[in-house]
């Protein structure tokens, strides 16, 4: 069958290519709803290192996101199921010690290997899970859910038990989606959010506490943190949250930046830290997600930070969303109807 | 029901060359090959029948076997003398086993535009649903020119009206083919566009987007054309 798959060419240039794809031992899924990551929007924006965009370009963008199966060769799902698309592919060193989205040989889809803006996706049915009773404009973002629940994770085996205070550097969406979980998963914990803006952060409304990052007051503390900044903001947050935190904290790294930070590695050591790095996230990790945003209050807040734009029709359609994008605070979802 | 009616009854003729267009190699597949696959993948679509020249169904029947792993059945129908004929020798192959009804819908389509997309193909269900018929098309790049005799131009239109017509064709089933049977054999002979019957039966036909990429491999260059676009 010819697919057609819309590639980031160069940046801000989208053109079609045209593959025949095979449909044995596969299952093709027509995605439904998309989401865009800031990952995708650096690539469109001609924001990554000039070496970068000449190794991965031309490239379909978008790893976040549902279909519906249209075809599936393996028997495991039936026609017409929804099911949400898992973008990492495992490499052949997959083992259960290493989890998969960090194994060696791993490549994921939108990052050197073809996403979802494509008229059809055929993946292994491994990369598929299953979902029903999720609004299908939140299921859109069940990666970065499941991004959140795979930080979650790696905390909760991590982490000491002593969890009276967590704080969340960042008021962005990742910052939303990593509250929102600890405030589930940890109802005793207090939630506090540290950002930059004061409109994003009383989006927050179910954190115990909120501050603007100049605020902080000297004796505010917090047990674990978790750095959502990303950007030029991982700096201050990282800076931040080894002033802030207690012995033996657990922080997790979840913020992208393009530039080396330097870290205060004397308090580091002093305070014995432990800090995380997290990533993308796996089928289990996905399977947690679905499950997370099943309960209603959960997509009621979700729903707070999800902006639906029009669908895609055409390319320049393609071209309005990543414009829209840029002026959303949170997450922009749209319908595929290319 | 919604039916898919993918028109391969040609001979070849225009590309002067030994089998009929359909059967060409496109990449990996027989052109036709692609074009059935779309429309198997398509899930509104019930049941897909294929019109073929009498002369090249086991022809047809061997390259649905060898190379179609989707699991679902395709009806083979042979073509009549002319595009319409072999629309109603499917219309007839369908009621045969269906029966008549009037929410049968049937979507025709060229078996030599394989780069037709599911979009094209859903937009268009959704249109004949609504409007009894609908065409495909997509606007005049260039500039028409109207000429009575072939010699000097009669008239030149306004570009933003003029489109071009592609497939898929989708018409409620009952309707087409009572406009079909009304028409004298003289009618038959001048109206070969399914569409073009309902227009000058006062008909509305609906325009669905299509894409300059549903090109019709019709000659060497367009052929050479789709192998450079995979």
């Amino acid at each position: 069958m010819l697919n057609y798959v819309y590639q980031l060419i160069t940046p801000k240039t989208i053109s079609v290519k045209y593959e025949d794809v095979e449909v044995e031992n596969q299952v093709i899924v027509k995605p439904e709803y998309l989401a865009v990551c800031h990952a995708d929007q650096r690539y469109y924006q001609g924001k990554r290192d000039a070496k970068i965009l000449r190794k991965k370009l031309p490239m379909a963008l978008i790893h976040e996101g549902w279909g519906r199966v249209l075809y599936d060769a393996t028997g495991t799902f039936n026609i017409g199921d929804k099911v949400v698309m898992i973008p990492n592919v495992p490499g052949d060193t997959q083992n259960d010690i290493i989890y998969e989205n960090y194994g060696k040989g791993s490549s994921f889809l939108s990052s050197g290997k073809d996403g979802f803006m494509r008229e059809t996706v055929n993946l292994n049915p491994d990369r598929l899970v299953r979902f029903e009773g999720i609004d299908e404009r939140i299921a859109a973002i069940s990666e970065f859910v499941s991004v959140g629940m795979h930080a979650f994770h790696r905390f909760d085996v991590i982490a000491h038990s002593c969890k009276k205070r967590i704080g969340v550097w960042g008021c962005g969406s990742l910052a939303f989606v990593v509250s929102c979980i600890l405030k589930k998963k940890y109802p005793a914990s207090k939630i506090c959010v540290i950002g930059r803006n004061v409109n994003k952060l009383n989006q927050f409304s179910f954190a115990d506490e909120t501050y603007l990052i100049d605020d902080l007051k000297d004796d505010f503390e917090v047990d674990h943190a978790f750095e959502c900044a990303g950007g030029e903001g991982s700096y201050y947050a990282i800076d931040d949250i080894i002033r802030y935190i207690n012995p033996q904290g657990s922080v997790v790294l979840m913020g992208v930046s393009e530039n080396k930070i330097p870290i205060n590695t004397r308090d580091v050591l002093e305070k014995g830290l432990t800090f995380v790095g997290c990533s993308r996230s796996g089928r289990e990790d996905f399977i947690n997600a679905v499950d997370f945003m099943k309960d209603f209050s959960v997509q009621r807040r979700l729903k707070s930070i999800i902006y639906e734009t029009e669908p895609v029709k055409d390319i320049a359609d393609i071209h309005r969303v990543f414009s829209v994008d840029m002026n959303t605070d949170f997450k922009t979802v749209f319908k595929w109807e290319v | 029901m919604i039916f898919g009616a993918i028109l391969a009854g040609g001979t070849g003729t225009r590309m002067g060359i030994d089998k009929p267009k359909q059967f060409l190699m496109l990449g990996e597949k027989p052109i036709i090959i692609h074009t059935i696959e779309k429309f198997l993948l398509c899930e509104k679509i019930d049941q897909v029948y294929v019109g073929i020249h009498p002369d090249w169904i086991d022809h047809a029947q061997d390259l649905i076997e060898k190379y179609i792993k989707i699991d679902k059945k395709v009806i083979l129908v042979p073509g009549g003398k002319d595009r319409n004929s072999t629309i109603f020798n499917i219309v007839d192959a369908i009621e045969e086993r269906f029966g008549e009804s009037e929410e049968h819908i049937v979507v025709t389509h060229d078996s030599v535009r394989p780069f037709v997309t599911l979009r094209i193909i859903e937009e268009n269900i959704a249109a004949a649903v609504e409007f009894g018929a609908c065409d495909t098309v997509i606007g005049a790049v260039d500039t028409i020119v109207v000429s009575e005799d072939g010699k000097m131009i009669t008239e030149i239109p306004d570009r933003k009206k003029m489109f071009q017509g592609q497939t898929p064709q989708s018409f409620r089933m009952s309707m087409i083919k009572k406009l079909y049977y009304d028409l004298t054999d003289a009618e038959k002979s001048i109206l070969t566009d399914a569409c073009k019957i309902c227009v000058v039966r006062n008909v509305p036909v609906k325009l669905v987007r299509g894409e300059v990429s549903n090109l019709k491999i019709t000659t060497i260059d367009d052929m050479k054309m789709a192998k450079a676009m995979i």
